[in-house]
């Protein structure tokens, strides 16, 4: 890591508390008497604000310093893990004590696989908290207001917030390293209520990423969440019933790859795959998906808000193949994972915070770009639905279903859209609803970085994106028979 | 962890000083509460201990209003420097702030006086080792049920115990410890080349009032078995009987299109609804904060507001919103005492077990499990993943899969058949199946 982040992480998060770098080497040493194969810590302070328009005023905002330690024992398949808010030797012993408990057994001899050095610097290490005064702030959640009730006179509330967070980590491993981390995030979003002869709909759009508040600002990205955010509420206001049954379906670029982050990226992710409940366990070298389709997780994209320098347990993150031409290819680890499927760690070991234990999740998951253009892929549909942007989703690991949320979408006919249409729910297949992907447009798109994903009561930031697809039977969830 | 007790006092006086610090550095009127949390939680997976976690959380956040201008801020470190800071974090914020002619804190009158005792203290003195026993006999009851059941997610035990304070600088200061105790299970089955997973769970204030592990183990197992062989439907429009423990997420719906600030803010369904009907005749549901060791219990609310018994919905009439101090007052109306949330929501039971219901509905779709968020509280519209089972003159015939159903709230509550009587006490919403009219499903 480079020696910016760490000297911000001891002066942060050591000093305060009195410890020296050699403290934390002879507490995982203590835990290293007992037999066990893993043994970290991970010390974080985290500062974050927000501030929330409603009604045209700047009605509240909210600061929030958190801070504490996470410590991890690991003896084959088993974890012992204690965490406090209280940075210190002695509650840092007295955790380490609890945890070694968990190796009664002896440790099995399969090494850790080391994985090759690589530094990122995929966003500054700096505090977005002071990238604007806060004047600056306010005034610009102002403007957003002003310029979206001067947009439409049919706007009747808006609600703008600005958010973000400053957070400086500290990971000492059982081979002696220290990692560090400084992982600025910001995030924006802009919600339009609007009324049409007594019909109210909603519109709303967002983004952020690892960087500060002057993204906001440049190339008009905080006036085109507010276009974008009237334009959604805008055609829902015409929306009419959506469709029920089993239809093609093209997905928009951006964001609806939601659709490879529930229906894909869960499923391969390593503890599923290790315990053999995930609907694709024991299938890689298999054809999953059409040969089409190529789909990755790539943490090292420069600011975006799923990517990260190092992962929470100090690896690198990585670009990983998950799905090339169709054929499955691998599965995203942590290093508990990896090392009892005998595999390297994929830089995907993530937590939501100090109190929480390292799991494998994704960063950025995404779907490479293809051969047709978007107007192509809505040419070839006689009859269907266009389903342009989505809310969230949600997976069964073990059945392989998963739905998404469509909140943009129009019914196509005769290769052309006629009308806009309800959001719906679709509900699919994971391990096979992209064999049935006929067309890949080459129109790749990330999201803006507004995605949070959650997993065993964790939330983390991710990212997700692809080209326009077109499945050819996929089940939308409309009322219209 | 009979330690925690001894710290009411001091957590007390922490958050009369940051009360104090704010009043000092200007502000017309403060609110803080703090809380600190400890427990454990471990997990038994195939047989075998997986994890063992020691939980300790402490955390105090305080609210200062400038009039009607407000600021938060919240942390962590419960130093008296980082107190301070952090009060002082807040006022730089409520600075910034416009003025809000309906912020502020609660209407003195509103505040609890008399604190009941809610009886919601029964720490529970398990070792890890006693937790892993636990966990394990749960999970055994699972995977010895029957050969189909081939793996396992684990089960674990939780407990938790911990103590929080609220006051404001209305004289407002009191305290309580309160316990929360669970035990979860869920296992894979495997038949043909199909994999389903299912789970059950209990939870409780008080441990001897969880449910045997053995019995959650054996209820797991028979959920997840008795889905293998899942397939979907064709579409249709059909009724649909909400099995209990998904009842419950209908009456969450209610609950929110009637919530404060959606309604002031104009996001919900059910705007001005106070007084109308919106569900059938024979529809009461009711809100009964002071259940003794209730999971939603409590004697006051996030402000401090005493929370009281009373109807949300009386003969399918909307008898009360759901309001805390600020959204009553943008809406004209007093606080319900629901600042943070509604304090165990009842619905009045039929007379028809889910046998029963099903027997009467005859042919439709009972579902036992919804997957996504496909809600729009705005417009009603409702559109989520499901899974469960068909059935046919009044039996089940076969479970389902990779469905949708839909339709819009409004009509889903005014056309409610019947609610059962085999009410899911386990949560903060207490209701029997219910059973709506035609909705549509979407399939193969």
């Amino acid at each position: 890591m480079t020696n910016k982040a760490l000297s911000i992480a001891e002066r942060t998060l050591l000093e305060p508390a009195g410890l020296e770098p050699s403290r934390l080497e002879s507490i995982i040493g203590s835990i290293l008497e007992a037999p066990v194969d893993l043994a970290d810590i991970y010390l974080q302070y985290a500062r974050s604000e927000s501030w929330m328009l409603e009604d045209g005023i700047i009605k509240e905002g909210h600061h929030n310093i958190e801070q504490g330690f996470g410590i991890r024992a690991v003896c084959g398949d088993k974890t012992g893990f204690a965490y406090s808010d209280v940075i210190g030797f002695d509650t840092m012993m007295t955790a380490a004590a609890n945890v070694r408990a968990i190796a009664r057994h002896p440790a099995d001899a399969r090494q850790i696989v080391s994985v090759a050095k690589r530094t990122h610097r995929l966003y500054p290490a700096t505090d977005p908290l002071h990238s604007l005064g806060n004047e600056d702030k306010i005034d610009l959640l102002r403007r957003l207001d002003q310029l979206a009730r001067q947009s439409d006179p049919r706007v009747e509330q808006v609600i703008v917030s600005l958010a973000g967070t400053y957070e400086v980590i500290l990971i000492a491993t059982q081979e002696g390293a220290l990692h560090a981390d400084v992982r600025p995030l910001v995030r924006l979003n802009v919600s339009v209520i609007m009324v049409q002869n007594g019909r109210r709909e909603q519109g709303s759009a967002g983004g952020g990423g690892r960087t500060d508040y002057r993204l906001f600002l440049e190339e008009g990205r905080a006036e085109g969440y507010v276009s974008e955010a009237i334009r959604q509420a805008q055609v829902n206001l015409e929306a009419g019933e959506a469709p029920a049954g089993s239809m093609t379906v093209v997905l928009g670029s951006g964001w609806p790859g939601v659709l490879l982050h529930e229906a894909i990226g869960h499923g391969l992710e390593g503890d599923f795959n290790r315990k053999g409940t995930s609907a694709f366990s024991g299938r890689i070298g298999e054809q999953v998906a059409s040969p089409l389709c190529t789909v990755v997780d790539d943490g090292t994209l420069a600011g975006r808000r799923g990517s990260l320098n190092l992962d929470d347990e100090g690896t690198p993150t990585g670009h990983t193949v998950l799905i090339e031409k169709g054929m499955l290819k691998g599965y995203l680890h942590d290093r508990l994972n990896a090392r009892l499927m005998n595999s390297a760690p994929t830089g995907n070991g993530r937590r939501e915070s100090y109190a929480y234990a390292p799991i494998p999740r994704m960063t950025n998951t995404y779907m490479l770009a293809g051969p047709h253009t978007p107007e192509e892929i809505i040419a070839s549909v006689e009859k269907g639905l266009y389903a342009k942007n989505f809310g969230g989703g949600q997976v069964d690991i073990t059945s392989g279903k998963f739905v998404f949320s469509a909140s943009e979408a129009y019914w196509i006919e005769h290769g052309r859209i006629t009308r806009p249409v309800k959001g719906a729910t679709l509900i699919g297949n994971g391990p096979d609803v992209l064999t049935r992907v006929s067309m890949v447009g080459n129109d790749l798109e990330l999201d803006p970085g507004v995605g949070t994903c959650g997993k065993d009561g964790q939330s983390v930031p991710v990212g997700v994106g692809q080209p326009t697809l077109r499945v050819d039977g996929l089940t939308v969830g409309g009322t219209n028979v | 962890m009979e330690a925690l007790e001894t710290r009411l006092g001091p957590l007390e006086d922490k958050v009369a000083l940051v009360l104090e610090q704010a009043k000092k550095l200007g502000a017309s009127g403060a609110e803080a509460g703090a809380g600190l949390d400890e427990g454990l939680s471990v997990t038994s997976r195939m047989g075998e201990v997986e994890t063992v976690e020691y939980h300790c959380d402490q955390s105090l956040g305080v609210t200062v209003y400038f009039g009607g201008r407000k600021g938060s801020a919240s942390t962590s470190d419960l130093s008296e420097k980082s107190l301070r800071e952090t009060v002082e974090a807040a006022c730089v914020i409520a600075r910034h702030a416009n003025e809000d002619p309906c912020a502020g804190l609660p209407d003195k009158e509103t505040l609890a006086i008399d604190i009941p005792d809610l009886d919601l203290n029964h720490p529970w003195q398990l070792s890890a080792e006693q937790a892993i026993e636990l966990a394990t006999a749960c999970e055994q009851a699972a995977l010895d049920y029957h050969q189909d059941i081939v793996n396992s997610e684990g089960a674990t035990v939780n407990t938790h115990h911990g103590i929080r304070v609220l006051g404001n600088t209305l004289g407002f200061l009191h305290g309580y410890p309160a316990s929360r105790h669970s035990l979860s299970c869920a296992v894979v089955g495997k038949r043909d080349d199909q994999m389903q997973r299912d789970y059950w769970y209990t939870v409780a204030r008080d441990s001897s009032d969880l449910e045997a592990p053995e019995k959650v183990g054996l209820e797991a197992a028979q959920r997840t078995l008795s889905r293998l062989g899942a397939r979907s439907l064709s579409t249709r429009q059909v009724p649909i009987i909400y099995a209990a423990e998904m009842a419950t997420s209908l009456i969450g719906h209610f609950l929110a299109g009637v919530r404060g600030g959606n309604l002031y803010r104009k996001t919900s369904f059910l705007l001005d609804s106070l007084g109308k009907k919106i569900l059938p005749d024979f529809v009461h549901i009711h809100e009964e904060p002071h259940i003794p060791k209730g999971i939603g219990s409590a004697p006051y609310d996030n402000e401090g507001v005493a929370t009281y018994p009373h109807d949300l919905v009386r003969e399918g009439i909307v008898a009360s919103y759901i309001l805390d101090s600020y959204s009553a007052r943008k809406l004209g109306m007093q606080t319900t005492g629901n600042a943070g949330g509604v304090h165990n929501v009842l619905i009045d039971p039929g007379k028809l077990g889910r046998m029963q219901m099903l027997q009467e509905m005859g042919t439709g779709l009972l579902v036992t499990e919804l997957m996504g968020h496909g809600i729009n509280l705005v417009t009603g519209d409702y559109s989520r993943g499901a899974a469960g089972f068909w059935v046919e003159d009044g039996n089940i015939q076969y479970p389902v899969e990779e469905i949708t159903i839909a339709g819009n709230l409004k009509d889903m509550l005014a056309n409610l058949v019947s609610v059962g009587k085999d009410i899911d006490r386990r949560g903060n919403i207490r209701t029997g199946s219910i059973w709506l009219a035609n909705m549509t499903v979407a399939g193969n």
